[in-house]
């Protein structure tokens, strides 16, 4: 999503805001306006009331880990990345993220709490960055 | 008004230097010799397949017309991993409504004429692209993910995966179209290189070339043949492509509810299952398949497996034919090799494979991660 990821799948979208968010450091999720539902991933168009006024609010930049894996055989475009660690969280506030791990594999127990947060990479590319309370 | 099953066709599965209409080709005419049917006694073509494998645009056209279906109608249908069951959902649709009379459904995939760097770009594409594989998800990893949760809500072993492993490699030397046919032990499956942990490489699948088919038709004219075989169950569901929308990564939502739709179409409960196809593109799918379908309860897949209890003379054999592990995993034709090997146990024609008796079995066949789920029974 923009800059959101370390390759680019996905030239366009509704939610393109977020980037301008993540580089100031933001979490960030979308809210109905309407039924109050928050959507993290964001999108802006709700599918409970099918409406499309979107709000955009931010995340404390906690929550838990829901599993996790590392993954050795690399995707095309992460060869040098390899291994890395994926972790999913379910974020304060609602809403779940994958994330890479800045730590060890070895220290992760599903349902600890985790700490949220942007990591720089190479030609201004972003990912969420897990690491451990 | 039920469909039934009066021809049957299964290629080999595996590494094959022929095109995607050659390969085809093998399971039709098998097919049709299986029945005594001809091309003329069709009503349609409906081909189930993943068209991003391919070099060749627009699958079935190319495909209806080099098995001599032209002018029958034809079509494709997609749903991933699950796309042949979709497409024999489909003619069962069109048969039960009157509109076909005998319909040739056709599950077809050439994998390996794409070049290492093609698969892999494809390999990251394959979760939700927007929000997940700028992560650098992978197939494996996904299903790695629902591994330690599994194994952390109820203690699920990499030992009982590997067992998974053991006896669909066991089970694959006893089918001549399988892809693999050596037995392996649980040591080298523990042993083999880490592709997403916890996952090894025993834990997966193998991309493969391969094609099946089957000749359904309406109650009437199957009748006819010596050995109809009874579509009695068909259901389907969907649930979230993104494992960021779904609420329990140690299950499939979708095949839960797909073989709620199954059992009560057909009358059946879990425990009438005489023997099962489920989708092991992972071990640890065969394991979520075990508790998905009710054939034990939450959390004891991995007991069920160490037991033994889905071999042959256990309680609930499956795949007995060597699952997508050994058979290899052409994705667009493993719905309809499932339903090819439904009916070969439910005549009687499984050979080595053979479970004693079967009266009912049943297929379930999953769509990427659990985007889509069709689970069928069938029965003599």
């Amino acid at each position: 999503m923009g800059k959101l990821g370390k390759v680019d799948f996905v030239p366009f979208s509704k939610v393109d805001g977020i980037e301008e968010r993540l580089k100031e450091g933001k979490i960030s999720a979308t809210r109905c306006k309407k039924c109050k539902n928050i959507y993290l991933p964001p999108r802006m168009d709700c599918p409970e009331c099918l409406d499309e006024e979107m709000e955009w609010v931010d995340c404390e930049g906690k929550g838990t880990l829901v599993t996790y894996t590392t993954i050795h055989a690399a995707p095309a475009g992460f060869e040098d990345d390899v291994p890395y660690t994926i972790c999913l969280v379910d974020v304060e506030g609602g809403g779940r993220l994958v994330g890479w791990l800045d730590g060890k594999e070895e220290d992760l127990k599903i349902g600890m709490g985790v700490s949220i947060g942007i990591r720089d990479l190479p030609e201004e590319r972003m990912i969420y960055s897990i690491t451990l309370e | 008004m039920r469909t039934g099953v009066v021809g049957i066709g299964h290629g080999k599965f595996g590494r094959r230097e022929v095109t995607v209409q050659e390969l085809a080709f093998e399971p039709f005419r098998e097919a049709l010799e299986d029945c005594g049917l001809h091309q003329k006694d069709l009503d349609a073509l409906i081909v189930g397949s993943s068209p991003e494998y391919h070099r060749q645009r627009s699958l079935s056209g190319v495909v209806a017309e080099y098995l001599g279906m032209n002018p029958k109608p034809t079509f494709l249908v997609e749903a991933a991993c699950a796309s042949s069951s979709a497409a024999l959902a489909t003619a069962d649709a069109y048969i039960r409504a009157g509109i076909y009379d005998t319909v040739a459904v056709l599950g077809v995939q050439k994998m390996l004429e794409l070049s290492t760097p093609e698969i892999l770009a494809l390999m990251g594409r394959v979760g939700d692209v927007q929000w997940e594989s700028g992560f650098g998800t992978t197939f494996p990893g996904y299903y790695a993910m629902f591994a330690h949760r599994h194994m952390f809500e109820y203690g699920t072993t990499r030992e009982q995966m590997a067992a998974v492993a053991v006896k669909n490699h066991h089970y694959g030397t006893k089918n001549p179209n399988a892809m693999f046919q050596k037995e392996i032990t649980a040591e080298k499956a523990l042993a083999s290189r880490i592709v997403a942990s916890p996952l090894t490489l025993y834990d997966c699948c193998a991309n493969a070339d391969g094609a099946a088919c089957m000749i359904v038709t309406n109650e009437e004219t199957a009748k006819k043949a010596e050995t109809p075989i009874w579509m009695a169950g068909l259901g389907s569901a969907t649930a979230p492509m993104s494992v960021l929308r779904r609420e329990k990564l140690s299950e499939i939502p979708s095949a839960i509810d797909a073989a709620r739709n199954a059992y009560k179409m057909a009358g059946i409960e879990p425990k009438d299952v005489d023997v099962a196809d489920v989708h092991d593109c992972f071990t640890i799918a065969e394991i979520l398949a075990y508790e998905d379908l009710g054939f034990c309860e939450k959390g004891g897949g991995g007991k069920m497996i160490e037991e033994g209890e889905t071999h042959i003379g256990g309680r609930i054999p499956v795949n007995v034919d060597g699952g997508l592990k050994s058979k290899g995993h052409p994705v667009g034709a493993t719905g309809v090799s499932m339903a090819v090997e439904a009916v070969k146990q439910l005549r009687g024609e499984a050979g080595e494979r053979q479970v004693d008796g079967a009266e009912i079995a049943l297929m379930h066949n999953v769509g990427g991660i659990g985007q889509y789920c069709f689970v069928n029974i069938l029965r003599r």
